[in-house]
């Protein structure tokens, strides 16, 4: 057996290399945390990786998972070998198909990074929700625990397949196995080539659908004939494990690495023994091998194929001592007697005792357990804590292990203090921000450790949910056998935090080992350090003993020309304590590495990085530690005392990173969450902050607009309202001829800007004698924070202005309190401005309906909420239902709204005499188009709930209930174009098509943002993008144009950097239109490649070169016999190539390939001038009206 | 009629060569220089610090954002390979070479000492006939000195020459503090040939918004005289060919150019306005010319007109300024 290749890759790369190097066919669609494999695969295609047989798979990026599978579907039933990617929602899509391959036994294998199905709430996380929806589609289900697996397993699968006709999903645990980085042994070319059944493959093809042999399928089956055709399959099912088997027994004997279908492992003669699969086997295995050595008999089973679920061999795999059973799920089952496996094995049992297969000494007592839902952390003690509750002579059944549950008290209690890890397992910790290139380094360090020793290695990466300075932890474990410690770091040798901001935030030292090595980036010399610590980080080190060692990386990294990219001197740190390699030794790998990784991004950026490694070491200390604690100063509290209970109880937990302790009574029981919490969240991310100057400003709100995180706001108030300001608070009087009396202020929110500097960049107020000063600058945050916190709340106290304002417009739209602030989203982001200006001009009577990606995430993801309520308690109602059905859900808020206001419009007029004709009439009838008209109406429906409160009966009672619903609601479906342009396309446009009045907002980042840049059908012509690495060849699809094609519809193509006034116009004319409206926003995006800061001037560009023209089509001017669509942008007038060279979208297809970037450049030129012609030609065109007798509206249905 | 000369070593049929320029961008417009005659052809400069920015940008906006959500462990196709700076132009002149039979000159702007020594031999190694030398530098650095400049610039120019056998040309700005006795440096350095001069984008001033703007005048006639002093001052006194560049617009400014001493004459605006065949024009009326005023070929005139033999040498100097001033006062 020659020796295999050791590759470090993750879960992912380990079954996407097996299954790209066996297929022809590739149909897949994005989600987390299967993407990767996708793009793998297309990324290998692209540059050309053939499958075993030489050629190159295709790989094709599908609208939805149900494309996907319906695209593998037909190219499996022509005889392709096909295969897809997928998780959680988007299998479900997969579902009806599924039927159907299996139904037709279509050789196919399918690999899924099992996620949690989005219940209560969403997750990205790891569990067997999804796979255990399929169970009764016909599928296998072949289960790996490792990275190892996913790569072993994923061949038994395509060999499995070919073999039994019975198509496979092979499965690994999200994130913990799919995105665990760990060192396996590589399946060859030549191994594969070994393993696959050439004459299956023939036989596969020869059934596929040709004219020249032709048959069909597919056909409708009868009452006579359906139920027989169905078990007619039968024996290809039950011979499946058996083949299984086969195959797993032919890669034993080709790697080494043998599986079965139920592996045993543990004491001989074990008396309680788990039943589990997924990752939390090596977890279980690992402690049973703990436990066995200190003399207790306990044992693991393996499950590998669940289903067809084999019970001779699941009975085999018993040992016949056992006494109790433990069937642990990663799922939950509400309803059913028990969860998926429980049942499974349950039924097993009884049948192998049924038919003699068992020859247990005395039956053993079964019981089913519930863990690690959603990726919950599921380590040693857990498994100890299962297994002392088989010790108990009526061990307890459907617990939970890992939560505490005070509701039901369903969990098991287990002690946090078992810690089985050899010694010679090496373990460190690292705290990072995402940017500072923390994880990036440690993946580097693990493929060095990796690939250049004998020693295996294991890294495992935690991200918190911000999309705008994340925090990242990472996991590194190097021993020297295989690891299978699937769960963090609990006790580490070497802990580094990488940013000094952490000790007074996170609990980095929670995890340190005693004795640990400390490393700590501080911005201080090595003696000064100490001193600054807070008095909890000073007293675990003395307790713990820990030696503390510091290092100035971003001096060293700014001195090197790396910015803020601490990564690679952190990684020379390291390399330094650690000692897992000799110093010289590490650095030349290093060296190799950074040449590996960056020489493609050009040899400069090697060249810094050189630097950066060679001016490292000599900036490494070791700092004093003195005998005793030296400061009182504390860690300061995580929410501020004023802070809400909920907020203190719960959510300021989760900030902590503590949520795990949180118990289940904790919790809302439906997912029903409290508004505007991330205001208690102070993440001081900013480095600077706008400073503002009265005597510059000319008063104009545009950098109010632009803001992203709502953290710069203009207020009018009356100067009355200054009285008690702190002495640093500024004001001016509003320059106005008709409001002389008031006062003005420009106020930042110090501690939740995210130092973007947007506003600075719009601002067009210069100093004229000095003007590299504006109205507003950027200043460094720390010395203005505590004035400027003061300020923030003074400013937040001052009154707000009446929204009865005569006209709405960009400015004043700016003094209108914003109900969404502070969201998680990236510093500078181009999405939030609209979603912010949405809660301004309609937020207290908005309804939202928002399709899952970033502004789902930034909107909802928790610890914190971002949207907010005004000081009369009103609000954006949210709410996210899928990503794929956000046009149809939101349209069911209309459809309820209008229920409860015909409802209540009903009732009011059958009560109209007892509640008064005046008042039920001038409700009845009211005109709410205006905000004073909003707000007479709210005065009338208050005046209206007090008369109520003296009328009795249950009209008087449904009503009160009902009377708000008079009031107007907006109802908003707000979403990305990866839902509006791909996976929602069709429901949008069904809505869209009706009469109902809904308002579309599509934040148009023109690729999916959420996933990490996957193309979509709103990624224009030139862009790269995944799935388009050498430049999208086909035009934008025109959303805009397609809507106007109904006639009826409102539409609106805007973007706020290039004309903020039509911004604000369309968003109130979109929502005065009493139909579907459809806002088509043009949202900057880290994923367009380059510094947000530009983001604007990018807008400005989009439309001054005609890629982004902005119009405005309004059915209503039909009526006034003008043309519909009105263009709101001139000519283009900049040369197209202007705007598309400034990203790196663009530029990365000229440096790629520079004779396609000029093809693709004249194409996008030649496409935006026949487009801008055709909106030229129709902004141009008066639809005749041909008058009819007959009215607008046709009558109401119940008249016929 | 002989146009023929010898700049940097190289045997030209006539004077006339297009300037570094955006003319050079596409290989087509070469082909339609060579096609209007040109003798040679500079290409635009290689800039280091354009392609270190480029580099450095294309690295933060692709990768800084990476590995920082649990979703998105990346934002751009992973394996992306980019063709920097340095590949791009080697490319490029390799391209151009394949598609002219003209000498080819490459023009490099260094920004460290490293930069000029890394990308000169790859210029080489690339094809190019000759290297000009870009030694464009704003001295904004109050610390500075006015020797520390021209001791720097004659470093590049002497360890340039150690690493390469090309030719070299060397192209200066006017703003030097006593350029003749720097002009000799870099002759003894090693220089081939001496460009003159340089014309830098400069900065504009918008006075309603209160932005710079950067911009490019074309040159006109008027910049030649400064052109023709120095060559002039430098004809004969130095081992290097000289070339004119800025201000040549006509047949009757190439001979005026030829006069004060140019080997090569550098033609870039008149190409910019008028279209490559512009060449032809300027060319056929140097002809022209010489048939009107009988002059056999290009050598005796080359110079007649320099410092050391025009006949009132004072011209050139300080009393040209005083006695144009004088006689304005006279009239």
């Amino acid at each position: 057996m020659p020796e295999p290749r050791r590759v470090v890759v993750d879960g992912n790369e380990a079954a996407a290399s097996v299954a790209h190097r066996l297929t022809e066919v590739i149909a897949v669609y994005p989600i987390t945390p299967s993407s990767t494999m996708g793009e793998l695969a297309d990324s290998w295609s692209t540059h050309g990786q053939t499958n075993l047989w030489g050629q190159v798979p295709q790989v094709v990026e599908m609208q939805s998972e149900a494309g996907a599978a319906g695209t593998v579907h037909g190219a499996l039933q022509a005889g392709a070998l096909a295969t897809t990617f997928t998780a959680s929602q988007g299998l479900l899509l997969m579902i009806p198909n599924m039927y159907k391959i299996a139904g037709e036994l279509l050789p196919f294998c399918m690999h899924v990074a099992a996620r949690t199905v989005a219940t209560h709430a969403l997750s990205i996380f790891g569990d067997h929700s999804d796979v255990m929806a399929c169970r009764a589609t016909g599928f296998a289900l072949l289960c790996s625990a490792s990275v190892q697996e996913a790569h072993d397993l994923a061949a038994v699968a395509h060999m499995a397949t070919l073999k039994s006709r019975i198509p496979f999903i092979h499965f690994f645990d999200g994130f913990r196995t799919s995105h665990e980085v760990a060192k396996i042994a590589e399946l060859s070319d030549d191994d594969l080539r070994i393993l696959v059944d050439e004459k299956e493959i023939r036989s596969h093809r020869e059934r596929g659908l040709t004219p020249d042999r032709p048959v069909l399928r597919g056909t409708a089956q009868n009452p006579d004939t359906f139920f027989q055709a169905r078990e007619a399959a039968n024996r290809f099912h039950l011979a499946c494990p058996g083949l299984v088997q086969e195959a797993m027994g032919h890669l034993g004997a080709l790697t080494g690495r043998s599986y079965d279908l139920f592996d045993y492992v543990g004491h001989p003669q074990a008396e309680r023994v788990i039943v589990m699969m997924g990752s939390g086997v090596e977890t279980a295995h690992e402690t049973v091998d703990h436990l066995v050595a200190q003399g207790e008999k306990v044992g693991l089973v393996k499950v590998r194929l669940f289903h067809p679920f084999s019970t001779p061999a699941f009975v085999a795999a018993l040992p016949e001592t056992v006494r109790s059973i433990a069937i642990l799920d990663r799922t939950k089952e509400p309803g059913a007697v028990g969860d998926p496996l429980y049942l499974e094995v349950l039924a097993a049992l009884r049948e192998a005792a049924d038919e003699g297969l068992s020859g247990f000494a005395v039956p053993p007592r079964v019981v089913g357990g519930r863990y690690g839902l959603a990726s919950k952390e599921f380590d040693p003690p857990m498994v100890k804590a299962v297994f002392q509750n088989l010790a108990a002579t009526k061990p307890r059944n459907h617990f939970t292990v890992g939560i505490v549950d005070d509701v039901t008290h369903t969990s098991l209690p287990w002690e946090a203090g078992l810690d089985q890890e050899p010694e010679d397992v090496k373990r460190a910790i690292f705290y990072g921000l995402g940017s500072d290139g923390t994880v990036g380094a440690n993946k580097n360090s693990i493929k060095i450790i990796g690939e250049d020793t004998p020693l295996f290695a294991q890294a495992y990466f935690v991200y918190d949910s911000k999309k705008a300075g994340a925090t990242t932890v990472s996991h590194l474990r190097f021993g020297p056998r295989p690891i299978r410690s699937a769960y963090l770091v609990r006790q580490a040798g070497f802990v580094a935090c990488h940013q000094f901001e952490f000790v007074d935030k996170v609990d980095v030292l929670e995890r340190a080992a005693p004795g640990a090595v400390f490393l700590l980036n501080a911005p201080y010399p090595p003696a000064e350090v100490w001193g600054r610590l807070p008095r909890e980080m000073q007293e675990v080190i003395l307790e713990k003993r820990l030696r503390l060692f510091v290092v100035d990386a971003y001096k060293v990294a700014q001195k090197s020309g790396m910015g803020g990219r601490i990564n690679t001197v952190m990684q020379v740190c390291f390399f330094a304590l650690s000692g897992v390699l000799p110093r010289h030794e590490a650095i030349a790998h290093i060296k190799t590495a950074i040449a590996k990784t960056y020489g493609k991004r050009g040899p400069e950026v090697v060249k810094r990085n050189f630097a950066a490694v060679d001016a490292t070491l000599e900036q490494l200390h070791e700092a004093p530690i003195p005998a005793m604690v030296t400061t009182s100063r504390g860690r300061p509290p995580m929410v501020a005392d004023q802070a809400p209970d909920f907020v203190k109880r719960v959510t300021a937990v989760m900030m902590a990173g503590k949520g795990d302790l949180l118990p289940a009574s904790a919790f809302p029981v439906d997912g029903t969450w409290p508004m505007g919490t991330a205001r208690w969240e102070k993440r001081n991310l900013a480095l600077e902050i706008p400073v503002w100057d009265p005597k510059v400003c000319i008063q104009c709100n545009q950098c109010a607009l632009v803001c992203p995180h709502a953290a710069i706001r203009a207020k009018l108030y009356p100067a009355s309202a200054l009285g008690g300001a702190p002495s640093t608070f500024k004001s001016d009087d509003f320059r106005s001829p008709d409001k002389k009396e008031q006062k003005y202020t420009i106020q930042v929110a110090p501690e939740d800007c995210t130092g973007c500097g947007l506003c600075v960049q719009i601002c067009p107020a210069k100093d004229r004698s000095n003007p590299r000063h504006k109205a507003i600058d950027m200043t460094p945050q720390r010395p203005l924070r505590d004035a400027e916190r003061e300020n923030y709340a003074f400013f937040l106290d001052l009154p707000e202005m009446d929204r009865k304002v005569a006209h709405l417009d960009l400015k004043t739209s700016q003094f209108l309190q914003p109900l969404f602030e502070y969201s998680g989203a990236c510093s500078g982001c181009g999405e939030t401005p609209y979603i912010k200006l949405l809660t301004q001009l309609f937020g207290d009577r908005a309804l939202i309906a928002n399709a899952t990606g970033c502004s789902s995430i930034y909107g909802g993801n928790l610890p914190t909420t971002p949207y907010a309520t005004d000081q009369n308690g009103r609000g954006p109602a949210w709410a996210n239902s899928l990503f794929e059905d956000n046009a149809e859900f939101g349209l069911g808020f209309r459809l309820a709204v209008n229920a409860h206001r015909d409802q209540a419009t009903q009732v009011l007029e059958s009560l109209r005499s007892r509640v008064g004709e005046e008042l039920s009439d001038a409700i009845l009838k009211a005109a709410q188009d205006t905000e004073a008209g909003i707000a007479d109406q709210r005065a009338r429906v208050t005046e209206l709930r007090s008369r109520l409160k003296t009328l009795t009966g249950p009209h008087a009672r449904r009503l009160d209930s009902l009377c708000d619903y008079l009031v107007r609601k907006s109802v908003w479906l707000v979403g990305g174009d990866g839902w509006a342009y791909d996976i929602g396309f069709g429901g949008l446009d069904h809505v869209l098509s009706g009469q109902q009045d809904i308002n579309v907002l599509v934040l148009d980042t023109e690729v999916y943002s959420n996933t990490g840049g996957q193309q979509s059908k709103a990624t224009p012509l030139g862009a790269s993008a995944k799935f388009a690495e050498a430049g999208k060849g086909t035009p934008k699809k025109d959303l805009g144009l397609l809507a106007m094609s109904y006639g009826h519809v409102y539409v609106a193509r805007i973007a706020f950097g290039a004309k903020m006034a039509q911004t604000v116009q369309a968003f109130q004319e979109a929502e005065a239109y009493p139909g579907p409206s459809l806002i088509i926003a043009y949202s900057h995006c880290i994923a367009h490649g380059y510094d947000m800061l530009f983001g604007v001037e990018q807008q400005k560009l989009a439309a001054s070169s005609g890629l982004w023209p902005l119009y405005r089509y309004d059915p209503r001017r039909v009526a006034r016999g003008e043309p519909p669509l009105h263009l709101d942008s001139g000519p283009p007038k900049t040369p197209v190539a202007d705007y598309m060279r400034n990203e790196g979208r663009f530029s990365a297809v000229e440096k790629a390939n520079p004779e396609r970037f000029k093809h693709l450049l004249k194409t996008a030129e030649k496409v935006m001038r026949q487009r801008y012609a055709v909106y030229q030609q129709l902004a141009g065109i008066t639809v005749p009206l041909f008058e009819t007798s007959e009215k607008a509206n046709p009558p109401a249905a119940e008249t016929r | 009629m002989n146009l023929s000369t010898r700049y940097l070593g190289l045997d030209l049929k006539h004077p006339l060569i297009p300037g570094a320029s955006p003319l050079s961008d596409e290989v087509a417009t070469v082909r339609r220089l060579e096609d209007a005659g040109a003798a040679a052809i500079v290409l635009r400069s290689l800039f280091e610090e354009q392609i270190t920015r480029e580099q450095m940008a294309a690295f933060q906006h692709s990768d800084v954002h990476g590995e920082s959500s649990a979703e998105a462990l990346s934002y751009f196709p992973a394996t992306q390979t980019f063709v920097f700076g340095p590949d791009e132009y080697l490319e490029h002149l390799r391209r151009v070479k394949v598609a002219v039979s003209i000498p080819v000159i490459a023009s490099l702007n260094g920004s460290t000492p490293g930069g000029w020594l890394d990308y000169a031999p790859l210029i080489e190694h690339a094809g190019a006939d000759a290297l000009e030398l870009n030694l464009y530098r704003l001295a904004f650095d109050s610390s500075l000195t006015g020797q520390d400049m021209e001791r720097e610039a004659v470093e590049v120019v002497r360890e340039v020459r150690r690493t390469v056998r090309l030719p070299l040309a060397v192209k200066l700005s006017p703003f030097y503090s006593s350029f003749a006795q720097f002009a000799s440096q870099l002759d003894q350095a090693g220089a081939d040939g001496l460009v003159l001069f340089n014309r830098f984008y400069q900065p504009d001033i918008d006075p309603e918004t209160l932005e710079l703007n950067r911009s490019l005048h074309l040159s006109d006639h008027r910049e030649l005289p400064l052109r023709l002093r120095w060559l002039g001052a430098l004809s004969g006194e130095v081992r290097a060919s000289l070339a004119v560049s800025g201000g040549v617009h006509s047949a009757r400014d190439a001979i005026k150019a030829v006069m004060a001493g140019a080997h090569a004459v550098q033609l870039v605006s008149a190409l910019l306005q008028h279209g490559p065949e512009h060449l032809k024009v300027i060319r056929q009326g140097m002809v022209d010319w010489m048939e009107e005023f009988e002059w056999e070929s290009l050598e005796p005139m080359r110079g007649n007109m320099s410092l050391k033999r025009c006949p009132d040498p004072a011209a050139y100097e300080r009393a040209n300024y005083a006695l144009m001033l004088q006689g304005w006062r006279s009239r």
